[in-house]
């Protein structure tokens, strides 16, 4: 079966939108494809730094022959309206059925070639394709990330005509810029194709090169026993700068390990694209560094590395001159300038936030166990390294670099601890902080930014969150979740709206949100946690144990039947509010049927045993509940509600009632579904 | 024969200014006002607007008042050079040209790591940007390259391909050294050799005490003021002949964003009034862009 192959060749395309293009590709591909009724057998697209690549396998040589039936006007209509449908049709009067007093013709369609549709194909690909940015160049407007030369464009061993302004179309590829032949390579398909780019030093597949990296990376470490610092997002980028990935293990003055770790990674990886190596067995950072080359050299890369090494010493001859000096600076002399940072036009400067969190902080202290003055300190002193000058150079260390400083400067060692983990949780896959000192500053940190957003009407909506509140909320929870501080969310969001001129409207609803959703994520169910969620509590910690117990207790029989009984109960309690209002008040004791006796008895029982029990026992509360299974389905079984005698009738509807409030005292089941 | 040592300095720029020559580039001087990039020489801001072919290289010493390390830091100046090429519209084989450009001062791609990095290049203050890379030469950014995208806030056609080479970088590579002031002049053999520090030690020295201490904060925004205020006033006239004042009005734009750059050296610039001072600039240089447009469009 013929195939496609498709290469767009042009100028270097940015990395870190690579991979997303040859999604879009593949996709765009698939959908034009399937437009036009083509089917394939397998489709793979490729990126690289100079190329997009398509390949389609097992395509039909042309489109398989169609019919299409047009339904015309009735039989009996006038003859201009038949003229027109024939025309229209393009077919004879001769060629028409009749089919239940309407005409209607059949219209054959022969199918298109496959090279035919292909053209028109990659016409629109390059005119619809999706870059995150694109640019015109020369005194053409064709559109593409960097100047697009020319397209290898072959099905079934021919070229396909496709006509894109001011782009060359052919069987020509050309392959690494300066390793090679250097000259331009014909391929009439992708079998050709590979080859020709092995020969021409381009090894096509991102994974491909992604594995020499780390497999050569790796050698070349443990020949010198060192570990190379794998980073998976690095890899990524660096894998779509090089064609033919050369990894060279340079050299650097192991004086500058005297710079903090973060600084040095961070500077090798920001500015030069390094990965970090060090001692093997995961030990500190050795006096190296891994570059990936685009070329073999004939010095074996020696040049490259001495090269490599001169910058990365004046990045950290750079970030060290900024090291010594921002250590000449207490942090609290930086606060002036926080100042003149705007934090958001309508919540003031950084300084007032500052003033804020620090306020917030000391509130919030004795709640999760913290000594307030430190946490004050803290919070006080946790914003002032973005005034620094490494936070200038790197803003991805603030509060990383504010830690150092503060131990620098003689902090409490619980005071650096909470400035440098203040903004945990950072993302999904980051730790919370789980010092006293550091939980309060976290929670002051971004429960200010949540009350003053909400206050100002900044809530997130649908997918745009510019300020980040969704991480913040749920950074909020996990830190409360994970450390198990047990305090009430109300009395913390009333303190972190007092600074605000206008309450937070919407955030306590937003906190709940934020914690199905999260609930939703690890597997509970959503029903579980409006059911516990009305009971009003505000306590995350017990709110989450108790959907934990209550999702364990519907699990069990009873459980399940009492949710069963509790429903019957509800359905006929509100069939009767139909009818008119319900009897109020306690029922009396009957002594017979004893179904209802029991019933009666069972739910004094449970009362007194859910009402000697504490809110913190919601298992043994649901235990007690459970008591009253047998008693529901006996009474229930046996037992008819609506009796002919009208306070027969009302007593057993007031002892329905009061097994449906005791319920709901500890857990909403009516909002349990399934 | 003795095969020819690393170009100096000052051959650097001899090698750039004939291989551009053959290229037909019009061979420029440096810009005689002050200037923190060789974008900002009208040659380019102005040139890359309407639709009349142009190509030109030229030197432009750049001012940048706050990297000033005093002459102490190897690597940093409060002014340096920057080479620069304007080739309008861009010709499709330009990069390769710029490589070629690369081999004429003495760096073999084959020997060294040469690639094109993403930077997407941006200017507020003459709200121009462009798309292209920063060139690596074994991680060493010796060169930016654009393609202009928009220039004083207006979308241009033809697309200009912009290179701006940082010339003490490249002698840094080309001659193998860490320290710029170390850097050799002129030719190293000449009775009358020169090293980079004989020649702008003393200049970076006294020019960063200038601008990080004794800079006059209230002169300076004065002065700001004053060339803000002259730019909409020669916009508004013409001169005896009925020739606008375009040029004269944009050497007052890049005044008053040399000013703002000493204010900010100067740390006279709040964070939060940055973005304020920048947006004057970028209207001021619109202004001068829409009124050269204007004249392109009469003449073409």
């Amino acid at each position: 079966m013929p195939q496609f192959l498709l290469e767009l060749f042009s100028e270097e395309i940015p990395a870190r939108m690579q991979s997303g293009a040859a999604r879009d590709l593949a996709r765009l591909a698939r959908e034009g494809l399937a437009r036009d009724d083509l089917a394939f057998e397998t489709l793979g697209a490729f990126a690289g730094p100079r190329r997009l690549t398509l390949v389609v396998e097992g395509l039909p040589a042309a489109q398989a022959d169609r019919t299409e039936e047009r339904k015309g006007p009735r039989v009996g209509a006038p003859e201009a309206a038949l003229n027109g449908f024939l025309r229209s049709a393009g077919v004879a009067r001769d060629d028409l059925v009749a089919r239940d007093g309407v005409w209607f013709a059949t219209i054959a369609r022969p199918g298109r070639p496959t090279a035919e549709i292909l053209a028109t194909l990659v016409e629109s690909i390059v005119a619809r394709f999706p870059w995150p940015k694109s640019m015109t160049w020369g005194a053409g407007r064709l559109r593409w990330v960097r100047p697009l030369h020319s397209l290898l464009c072959v099905f079934d061993g021919q070229v396909v005509p496709a006509a894109v302004e001011g782009v060359r179309v052919g069987d020509v590829g050309e392959g690494h810029r300066f390793m090679g032949p250097r000259r331009p390579f014909r391929a009439r398909d992708f079998d050709e194709y590979r080859q020709a780019l092995d020969a021409h030093f381009v090894v096509l597949d991102a994974e491909d090169r992604k594995r020499l990296i780390l497999e050569r990376g790796r050698a070349l470490c443990a020949a010198r026993g060192l570990e190379l610092v794998e980073d998976a997002g690095l890899l990524e980028e660096v894998a779509g700068m090089v064609e033919w990935p050369a990894p060279i293990l340079g050299d650097m003055d192991p004086a500058f390990l005297a710079l903090p770790p973060e600084v040095v990674r961070t500077s090798m990886r920001t500015h030069q694209r390094y990965f970090a190596v060090r001692e093997a067995g995961g030990g500190r950072l050795a006096p190296h560094f891994l570059c990936i080359a685009n070329i073999d050299s004939a010095d074996g890369g020696a040049l490259i590395a001495a090269g490599n090494a001169r910058v990365l010493s004046a990045r950290l001859e750079d970030a060290r001159f900024f090291w010594d000096a921002d250590r000449a600076t207490p942090l609290e002399g930086r606060l002036e300038t926080l100042k003149g940072v705007t934090f958001h036009a309508e919540l003031g400067s950084m300084h007032d936030r500052v003033v804020r969190i620090e306020a917030l902080a000391r509130r919030i202290a004795p709640l999760v166990g913290a000594d307030a003055a430190l946490a004050a300190r803290a919070a006080r002193l946790a914003k002032a390294d973005l005034a620094s000058g490494l936070v200038g150079e790197f803003p991805e260390l603030q509060g990383v670099m504010g830690g150092y400083y503060a131990a620098h400067q003689g902090e409490p060692a619980a005071v650096a601890q909470a400035v440098r983990d203040h903004y945990r949780p950072q993302g999904p896959g980051d730790g919370v902080p789980a010092q006293p000192v550091s939980i309060a500053v976290a929670l002051a940190d971004k429960l200010d930014t949540l009350a003053g957003f909400f206050s100002i009407g900044q809530a997130p909506t649908g997918s745009r969150d510019p300020f980040a509140l969704r991480r913040a909320a749920l950074g909020v929870i996990r830190i409360i979740l994970e450390n198990r501080p047990r305090l009430g969310l109300d009395a913390l969001l009333a303190a972190s709206a007092t600074p605000f001129d206008r309450p937070p409207a919407g955030l306590r609803a937003f906190f709940a949100d934020r914690l199905k959703v999260m609930l939703r994520d690890l597997g509970q169910r959503h029903d579980l946690v409006d059911a516990v969620f009305a009971l009003g509590d505000d306590d995350l910690v017990r709110i989450v144990a108790r959907i934990d117990a209550l999702s364990a207790f519907l699990a069990t029989d009873d459980g399940a039947n009492l949710l069963a009984g509790f429903r019957r109960a509800a359905n006929i309690l509100a069939a009767e509010a139909r009818k008119g209002p319900l009897p109020e008040g306690e029922p009396a004791r009957a002594s017979s049927p004893p179904e209802e006796a029991a019933l009666f008895d069972a739910l004094a029982g449970a009362r007194a045993g859910i009402a000697a029990r504490d809110a913190e026992d919601f298992a043994g509360a649901l235990g007690a509940l459970a008591d009253l299974r047998a008693p529901v389905d006996a009474f229930f079984e046996t037992v008819l509600v609506n009796a002919e005698e009208p306070e027969v009738r009302d007593r057993r509807l007031r002892l329905l009632a009061c097994v449906s409030d005791l319920m709901r005292k500890v857990a909403d089941f009516s909002a349990i579904s399934g | 024969m003795t095969l020819p040592g690393p170009l100096s300095f000052q051959d650097l720029i001899l090698e750039l200014h004939r291989f551009w020559s053959a290229q037909g580039c019009v061979i420029l001087q440096p810009y005689d006002v002050e200037v923190g990039a060789g974008t900002l020489h009208p040659a380019t801001v102005l040139r890359a607007l309407g639709p009349r072919p142009w190509r030109a290289a030229y030197v432009q010493p750049s001012r940048r008042p706050s990297d000033g390390r005093y002459g102490e830091n190897p690597n940093r100046l409060r002014q340096f050079h920057q080479y620069q090429v304007i080739l309008k519209p861009n010709p499709p084989d330009m990069q390769a040209l710029y490589l070629a450009s690369l081999e004429a001062v003495g760096i073999d791609p084959a020997a060294h790591d040469i690639r094109f990095v993403e930077d997407d290049w941006e200017n507020p203050t003459v709200g121009a940007w462009g798309l292209g890379w920063e060139v690596w030469c074994d991680g060493m950014e010796i060169s930016q390259y654009t393609y202009f995208q928009q220039v004083g806030g207006l979308d241009v056609s033809p697309v200009s391909g912009e290179l701006t080479y940082g010339l003490e970088r490249l002698a840094l590579y080309v001659q193998g050294v860490d320290n710029v002031y170390d850097l050799a002049f002129n030719d190293p053999q000449s009775p009358d050799f020169k090293t980079y520090g004989q020649v702008f030690l003393e200049s970076e020295r006294e020019f960063s005490a200038f601008e990080l201490e004794a800079a006059d904060v209230a002169v300076l925004k004065r002065q700001f003021e004053d060339m803000e205020a002259a730019v909409p006033r020669l916009l508004a006239r013409t001169g005896r002949q009925g020739q606008p004042l375009a040029l004269p009005a944009y050497d007052h734009v890049l005044k008053a964003s040399h000013l703002f750059n000493l204010l900010d050296a100067a740390g006279a610039i709040a964070v939060a009034e940055r973005q304020s001072y920048i947006g004057r600039i970028r209207d001021l240089c619109r202004a001068c862009a829409q009124a050269w447009v204007a004249i392109e469009a009469a003449d073409a």
